[in-house]
């Protein structure tokens, strides 16, 4: 688990935190380990490392090398691939012998600097490749394994620690030991401790491995679970060994399947939200106005296409690894909602408003709108899903132990706490939402009181054309953006307000979150297919029992 | 059978059906007529057409004249294709891709012998038996529980569509016994005949027009007694008709589970023609494709549903063809006109130019 999550965290903390990284550890590494004598007041950074290494003879080689192993930079990684690849060239320059690389755009890199260098044609013919010696081979690929250990993310340390655990290569126990004793954090402390437990499993002899075992047994180690039952059959029935595992192994299955509930659990109450999210626009349309909106759909997708659109020009202006990139989100969401709202606006007022007292009609007008919408996001943005990058501070996760609640997901159930309270006051504080409650009392009776139906109407479509936009918004951090990311979740959401009573916000809520935690709860035991089918049975036979949804409407008048 | 003798039931239009007995009968003629030539292919193209124009019909008895907008119809149709496709795939025997007696996706998937439900369906009779009780009886248990909790209008169309996505679901999974994504296709004869025979078409084509002009007649003779009077009544105003003590629950009932029957029927006819079935046809869009047909033709009008099915699918053909981008913009667009500019569909329009030149004349 731990080990994929964090592989985008790393990739952006990388670039941004490496620099100042390294001169912290630098100045702890440098009271501790032998400087070369040759080392002046250079800044020992590991491209001067790099570039000593590749001229020094085999006895510094050894030395240059522990100590670049201290600085964890990932640059170390590339510049070795390079001088694997045979990229890496020396160069007598004024006088001074230069490392060069040649990167992949054909440009000369002075390794030192970092900086581009310029070659006569001259120098080039003198140009003298690098290669390294199978002994400095073998120390480099340890250095690159355990590259993430010294990075200044802690949660790299904790990825790269695992990785090294479960390879389970005994030469990395010792790396991990020696990390484990300069390591500062507790829950990488942890990781160390759980990873050296998992190596140690292959590694150590009989009573280290039950000192592991019951070392994992505490950490109620989930990685573990693999190795310990591949152990478990290599060992003697009824050993220690054996019982130990056994042990271990139940307390881990335990641990596994409680995260595994509060997992779906917690799913659940992220696909509630945001049905909730997409039904509430629709029970706005379809409760309060009885317009069956069925390009509700394509009203999201509409709110995907400008968080995309946004995206794209965040982009190009600012660049993907500017600070600035992160906020194209935060713009994106009022965005989408104005401009769905806008659309729907002029929708209402073309179409629907023909419509009122004909539901079927309008369920068959809206549905050739749908087509109409959907080919036509093909025809612009391509029948493929568009990408969208998820903002930098959105990456990541909060964890408890091993249960970890991605940050996407947690701002997707804030938007729709937001969207329910923003509705609420909409609908019980303002002017507009009184009206909007007394056109859907009585429409004659508003408007002989003098309100503007026609305005209301078309503002409250509007809203939850908005509102479906504002959906399609989170949605995009969550799952695909494309023509038919709407089409997903309409029919579910048809039914959220169905079981919601028709024309009921609360009732939509509860409904969107108990119809997502069902699905959600179900799926592991039916599989995604059966689960939407026991959730639509189930819903069938909950309206043989409440006929009128979860809050019936109470009234006296007969619909015809 | 006094009913039956009665002529009102045999109305005029029905020599129609015999105008498009002319297709296969050009077909028999011979391939070099020039003008008048028309290919087996193009038999069962229209044998297609037709199949679907009885689809229309199914669907106009429920929507047109009880006002029940069912968004299962092409649910019951696939069921009905199902059923058909299954007796099909029997009958290719050892000829499939792999040599075995199973259907070739049950080989592929690793089955050993047939599953107990496929058994039966070595006979015709029982698969044509299917046809019709298989979407007759789905229809039954989704009707009495919707239609007994009272769930009528636009909750009635959405809970079916939702039913339609469900079964589809399930449909596509490879352990539903069903062929999964790829359903049925590569068949080889049909009671003995090789289906891809021109005599076997044209023998499929004439069957089409049959069941055509069946669904035809029971559907007037339907409408025109009193159960039917007591459906229209349900489309106008429900409540009304339950309070003069009718119970509607029942007669709806009847028309959803008649109606899937049809449908069911046109299915198996459609499969046998078109050569392939699979989870696709049975898809949500592909029912309110159906409804486009009726509206556009004109719901609640004998003839609508024929005319517009025929004639939506000749312009489906021709734009996939040509423009193959536009089209569901041009079916979208058609929806969105019909149900604001013309709720009749063409009917309803060539009723009003005929009206209205009636009325010229009697002004002069």
């Amino acid at each position: 688990m731990k080990t994929t999550i964090f592989y985008f965290s790393h990739y952006y903390s990388g670039l941004k935190t490496s620099f100042s990284g390294y001169f912290r550890l630098l100045t702890l590494c440098g009271l501790m380990y032998f400087w070369v004598a040759t080392a002046v007041a250079q800044d020992r950074n590991a491209r001067f490392l790099f570039s000593e290494i590749t001229l020094a003879g085999k006895e510094h080689q050894s030395t240059l090398i522990d100590e670049i192993s201290n600085l964890g930079d990932p640059i170390i990684a590339k510049l070795y691939n390079s001088w694997k690849k045979g990229e890496i060239y020396q160069i007598e320059q004024e006088g001074e012998i230069k490392v060069i690389r040649l990167r992949e755009d054909q440009k000369w890199i002075l390794v030192k600097t970092g900086k581009p260098v310029a070659l006569s044609n001259q120098e080039k013919a003198s140009l003298e490749k690098r290669r390294p010696s199978r002994s400095v081979r073998k120390l480099f690929q340890r250095i690159i394994d355990s590259l993430g250990l010294k990075s200044p993310n802690p949660a790299v340390r904790i990825e790269s620690a695992m990785k090294m655990g479960k390879s389970q290569k005994g030469a990395f126990i010792s790396i991990l030991e020696k990390a484990l004793k300069v390591e500062t954090e507790n829950n990488v402390k942890e990781s160390l401790k759980e990873a050296i437990a998992i190596s140690q499993l292959a590694n150590g002899d009989e009573s280290q491995k039950i000192d592991a075992v019951n070392e994992l047994f505490l950490f109620k180690s989930v990685a573990s679970r693999g190795f310990l039952k591949k152990l478990l059959e290599k060992s003697e029935e009824n050993s220690e060994l054996s019982l130990a595992i056994g042990r271990a192994l139940e307390e881990i299955d335990q641990h596994a399947k409680r995260i595994a509930f509060f997992g779906s659990f917690f799913r659940g109450f992220s696909t509630g939200s945001v049905l909730l999210i997409v039904s509430f626009g629709l029970a706005i349309t379809f409760g309060l106005m009885g317009i069956i909106n069925m390009a509700h759909g394509e009203f999201v997708a509409i709110g995907g296409y400008v968080t995309f659109l946004i995206q794209s020009m965040f982009i190009s202006t600012f660049g993907l690894n500017s600070n600035v990139f992160g906020w194209y989100w935060v713009v994106s969401l009022p965005l989408s909602f104005i401009i769905a709202a806008g659309i729907g606006w002029l929708i209402e007022k073309s179409i629907i408003r023909f419509l009122y007292h004909r539901p079927l009609e309008s369920l068959l007008c809206t549905w050739g709108l749908s087509m109409v919408m959907q080919q036509g996001f093909r025809l612009i943005f391509g029948a493929a899903n568009v990408p969208i990058n998820n903002p930098p501070w959105l990456m990541g996760n909060l964890s408890f132990g091993d249960f970890t609640m991605s940050y996407t997901r947690l701002t997707v159930i804030g938007i729709a706490i937001l969207v329910v309270v923003l509705t609420a006051l909409l609908l019980l504080k303002t002017h507009l939402g009184l009206h909007i409650r007394a056109v859907m009392q009585n429409r004659n009776m508003s408007s002989s009181l003098g309100i503007s139906v026609a305005r209301v109407n078309s503002m409250t479509f509007a809203l939850g054309c908005g509102l479906a936009g504002l959906g399609g918004c989170a949605l995009s951090q969550i799952g695909n953006v494309g023509a038919l990311m709407g089409q997903q979740y309409i029919v579910d959401s048809f039914m959220v307000v169905v079981i919601g009573s028709v024309g009921n916000l609360v009732g939509a809520g509860f409904s969107a979150l108990g119809i997502g935690l069902v699905d959600q709860l179900l799926q592991p035991a039916l599989g995604p297919v059966m689960g939407k089918i026991t959730v639509f049975f189930v819903i069938i036979l909950f309206l043989q029992w409440r006929p009128g949804g979860l809050f019936p409407t109470r009234s006296r008048s007969l619909e015809d | 059978m006094a009913v039956l003798n009665n002529k009102k039931y045999f109305d005029r239009s029905l020599w129609f059906l015999l105008f498009l007995l002319l297709i296969p009968g050009l077909n028999l003629w011979g391939p070099d007529q020039g003008l008048f030539s028309i290919s087996s292919f193009q038999v069962s193209l229209w044998g297609k057409y037709l199949t679907y124009a009885i689809l229309a019909m199914s669907l106009n008895l429920l929507w047109g004249y009880t006002g029940l907008l069912c968004l299962c119809q092409s649910l019951f149709f696939a069921l009905g294709g199902y059923a058909m496709g299954m007796y099909l795939m029997l009958m290719i025997g050892e000829r499939g891709a792999y040599k075995s007696v199973l259907p070739d996706f049950m080989v592929f998937l690793g089955y050993q012998e047939l599953p107990l439900h496929w058994r039966p369906f070595y006979s015709f009779w029982f698969a044509s038996g299917a046809v019709l009780w298989v979407p007759g009886l789905v229809a039954l248990i989704f009707g009495y529980l919707a239609f007994r909790s009272r769930i009528k209008g636009v909750y009635f169309s959405i809970l079916t569509q939702a039913l339609t996505y469900a079964v589809c679901l399930l449909f596509f999974r490879n352990d539903f016994t069903f062929g999964g994504n790829n359903g049925f296709t590569d068949f080889k004869e049909v009671l003995g005949y090789g289906i891809n025979d021109s005599s076997t078409i044209r023998l499929l084509f004439i069957a089409t027009v049959i069941l055509l002009a069946i669904t035809y007649i029971v559907s007037s003779i339907l409408l025109s007694s009193k159960f039917g009077k007591i459906q229209q009544a349900i489309r106008d105003s429900e409540n009304r008709v339950r309070f003069s003590g009718y119970s509607t629950t029942s007669y709806k009932l009847v028309v959803l589970v008649l109606s899937a029957m049809i449908a069911g029927a046109a299915g198996a006819l459609y499969v046998p023609q078109v050569g392939v079935i699979n989870p696709s046809l049975m898809e949500a869009a592909k029912s309110l494709e159906v409804v486009v047909w009726v509206a556009v033709g004109g719901r609640g009008t004998k003839w609508g549903p024929v005319i517009g099915a025929i004639l939506v699918n000749l312009l489906k053909s021709y734009t996939t063809q040509s423009f193959p981008d536009y089209w569901l913009i041009i079916m979208g667009l058609m929806f969105v006109l019909v149900v604001l500019m013309m709720p009749d569909g063409l009917v309803g329009l060539f009723n009003k130019i005929l009206e209205k030149k009636k009325r010229k004349i009697k002004k002069i």
